[in-house]
């Protein structure tokens, strides 16, 4: 199996994929008649030499780090968490409901409230998918898409029907109370003294919280007994159930510790953003974690970078849609190119690097 | 209660939004019997929609559109085939990448070629599927004096596009395809068991594509009909999921074309009645009297499982069986009307909800096809 290097396996293989899928973004860039190199050269103007842009970056990137962590760990019991969006909904609700209708005295508790909150909701949402999966056999691709359009159902009810404030004409939630909202890069750049740092970016603390999350998910899978039942079972089912793991509970664990960081992220969009419930607030983030997590190879220090990357072309986009003709929607393609190279038309990228390295070996002996 | 004439209406108006569905769901039958899951139904669905559209506003024929719509979609379809056929990539990958591939292609190709924040412009008279109208079909201004006969006739059976009684005329010819023809056998063996197929010498590969391939045709049909007879133009992500209700409605029809056509039938009521009423009233004791009974089925079927049936399904039945006490406490509280209102999104998940119940198999299982999802590997 070892063909090539593991270097090859973790780095060139994700870079040459990103490289075809930035190749063929910049064909569809000169065919809308503008310049790939100008529209790069905006991209980063926008995001990497001014603060707000990293405060926008920073912002996006960590939406993709709970949605990439958690189709990373679900991908590691070989599960396929498609429903991260869904999960991310709820998720939102139990923010909100922690928000509104606990006094909290200060953010720092709040943030704890609302991370257990949200963490708890999107479990339970992915939850009931799991079961089907572990105990009835329906497909978890499946239940999770359906789970995904019945949580926008919900969360429409809870918007129009339950949430609203008496009067108000939008679908959203009212204002969380100031003691809930959390401090953004600019505040904190603040007590530093920079106030002119990350102006109105919607960058904030859980950021750091993203950060974390990283680090409990790598020690997750790679040291805890647990997570190498995960990897058992995703490895092969047959030898791990041999070695005394049971599906059922890793299915089950698996699946709501992937729903709960789905969860997680509504604590940065609806408590650290739109400090309300808002319909939409997922922006599809819950299924740009499946490129997250398959451009970083579902290691939590691959899905930082991916996420980091993914959050520069968002930034980037809004950039390229606000001074160009290009619209932001070619981030969309951008993403499923990624998708495509790294996950479905893999073997296309490996296989020639594979016999490279075959005749490498050769060569030498 | 409701005339008869409206409910022809609703009527009417499923059998517009079943199409759509109807097609899109057969082109996931041909592609699931052949053992090729297909999440990428709704990108393919969209990017016809989108080419037809815009090949139907530049040319002025409706025809031209629909074929460049057809290529369109058995171009994402022979991708899908590339990524999960022949290099045995993982199929629901494809798929996703393939709905994000058309989501954004879309919006880009046709703000560069209209302009118009990823639209196309109107279609005219000769770039849309008109109405056929019957012979003797009453006209709409008069329907409300005719018969009942002739109401039925001319509102619910004339009036419709063509592609509305090509795509109803398709749920035999696939049944006549799959179930009795020497090539529907082999479609339907090598979803099952791949390796039999090849060892009769015959090509798993061949048989996947050619599914795959009539997947594509049956979705650029269905594209086009969104675009230029549902409605008279593109618009951003109009497929609006329904290739993924498709996939519901196959599940529900448990991969069988008649069935398929009962529950594409099924769900476009659903949004024919959502669009067309906009609460529901439902008398309250009846109702919460039947969620209570599904939760006591619940509760009674954990009553021997093990802990974790009992936690989630009981959990479950202990939820529905709150919403049946709120919807009581509710009227008690408002005392005059026993009915109690029905928010328009719980039609509108329905379709769902009934999909992960036919799902988790407890009222009627779904098997799908033995071989959905692998790559075919020939033994070495």
């Amino acid at each position: 199996m070892d063909i090539m290097p593991r270097w090859v396996d973790i780095i060139i293989v994700p870079l040459l994929s990103l490289f075809l899928a930035a190749f063929l973004s910049a064909l569809l860039i000169i065919a809308i008649g503008e310049s790939p190199i100008a529209a790069l050269n905006l991209m980063i103007e926008g995001t990497l030499l001014r603060s707000a842009g990293w405060g926008y970056m920073l912002y996006y990137t960590t939406n993709f780090i709970f949605t990439g962590l958690a189709v990373s760990v679900a991908f590691h019991a070989a599960l396929f968490n498609i429903g991260g969006e869904g999960q991310a909904m709820i998720g939102g609700l139990g923010v909100a409901l922690v928000c509104l209708f606990i006094p909290w005295p200060h953010w720092t508790l709040a943030i704890v409230g609302a991370s257990i909150g949200a963490a708890l909701f999107g479990m339970i949402w992915a939850g009931l998918p799991a079961y089907l999966q572990a105990k009835r056999g329906s497909h978890i691709v499946i239940t999770t898409i359906m789970f995904n359009f019945i949580a926008a159902g919900v969360l429409n009810f809870f918007l129009v029907d339950v949430l609203k404030p008496k009067g108000s004409m939008d679908p959203a939630s009212a204002n969380f109370p100031s003691t809930t909202h959390l401090p953004t890069f600019q505040d904190l750049a603040s007590l530093f003294g920079f106030e002119k740092a990350f102006r109105s970016a919607p960058a904030n603390v859980s950021f750091f919280i993203a950060l974390l999350a990283c680090v409990a998910v790598w020690y997750l899978i790679w040291r805890s007994p647990l997570g190498y039942e995960i990897r058992a079972l995703g490895k092969s089912g047959p030898a791990a159930r041999y070695a005394g793991v049971r599906p059922v509970k890793i299915i089950m664990i698996a699946m709501m510790i992937s729903g709960a960081l789905c969860g997680m992220m509504a604590i940065n969009t609806t408590q650290g953003e739109s400090e309300r419930l808002i319909l939409n607030f997922t922006e599809g983030a819950g299924f740009i974690g499946i490129a997250v997590a398959l451009m970083g190879r579902s290691h939590p220090l691959g899905v930082l970078l991916a996420a980091l990357l993914f959050g520069f072309l968002y930034q980037g986009g809004a950039e390229l849609a606000l001074w160009t003709k290009i619209p932001r929607e070619l981030i969309v393609v951008i993403q499923a190119l990624v998708i495509l190279f790294t996950g479905a038309l893999s073997l296309m990228v490996r296989a020639p690097l594979e016999s490279f390295f075959m005749s490498l070996q050769k060569a030498k002996g | 209660m409701i005339d008869f004439l409206t409910l022809l209406q609703v009527l009417d108006s499923s059998l517009r939004l079943a199409t759509p569905l109807l097609l899109v769901c057969l082109a996931g039958l041909f592609s699931e019997r052949a053992g090729i899951f297909d999440i990428g139904l709704e990108g393919k669905l969209l990017a016809a929609a989108f080419v037809s559209a815009a090949f139907a506003a530049i040319t002025g024929s409706v025809w031209l559109g629909l074929l460049a719509g057809i290529s369109a979609s058995i171009m994402l379809s022979l991708l899908h085939g590339l990524a999960s056929i022949t290099l045995r990539g993982d199929q629901i990958i494809s798929g996703v990448a393939i709905n994000f591939l058309a989501a954004g292609l879309t919006v880009v190709i046709a703000q560069d070629l209209f302009g118009q924040g990823g639209r196309t412009p109107p279609l005219k008279s000769g770039g849309r599927f008109e109405p056929i109208n019957f012979p003797g079909a009453t006209s709409s201004k008069e329907m409300n004096d005719a018969g009942p006969l002739m109401q039925l006739y001319s509102e619910l059976f004339s009036g419709h596009s063509l592609l509305v009684y090509a795509a109803l005329l398709t749920v035999p010819l696939s049944w006549f395809i799959l179930y009795k023809t020497r090539y529907g056998l082999r479609l339907r063996a090598v979803g099952e068991n791949p390796a039999a197929v090849d060892t009769a010498g015959i090509s798993v590969v061949g048989l996947r594509y050619s599914a795959v391939v009539i997947g594509g045709v049956l979705c650029g049909i269905a594209g086009a009909y969104i675009a230029t007879s549902l409605q008279a133009n593109f618009t951003k992500d109009m497929s609006a999921g329904r290739g993924f209700i498709a996939l519901a409605a196959l599940i529900f029809a448990k991969w069988r074309p008649w069935y398929a056509l009962s529950a594409c039938l099924l769900f476009g009521f659903f949004f024919a009645v959502d669009t067309r009423f906009q609460n529901i009233l439902l008398p309250a004791w009846s109702l919460s009297g039947f969620l209570i009974l599904i939760a006591l089925g619940l509760i009674s079927y954990v009553w021997r499982k093990d802990y974790l049936d009992k936690v989630v399904l009981g959990g479950l039945a202990l939820g529905i069986s709150t919403i049946a006490i709120m919807i009581v406490f509710s009227v008690w509280n408002t005392g005059a009307s026993s009915q109690v209102k029905i928010p328009v999104v719980f039609i509108q998940s329905l379709p769902y909800v009934l999909t992960v119940v036919v799902l988790a198999g407890f009222v009627g299982k779904a098997i799908p096809p033995r071989a959905g999802g692998q790559p075919y590997v020939k033994e070495r």
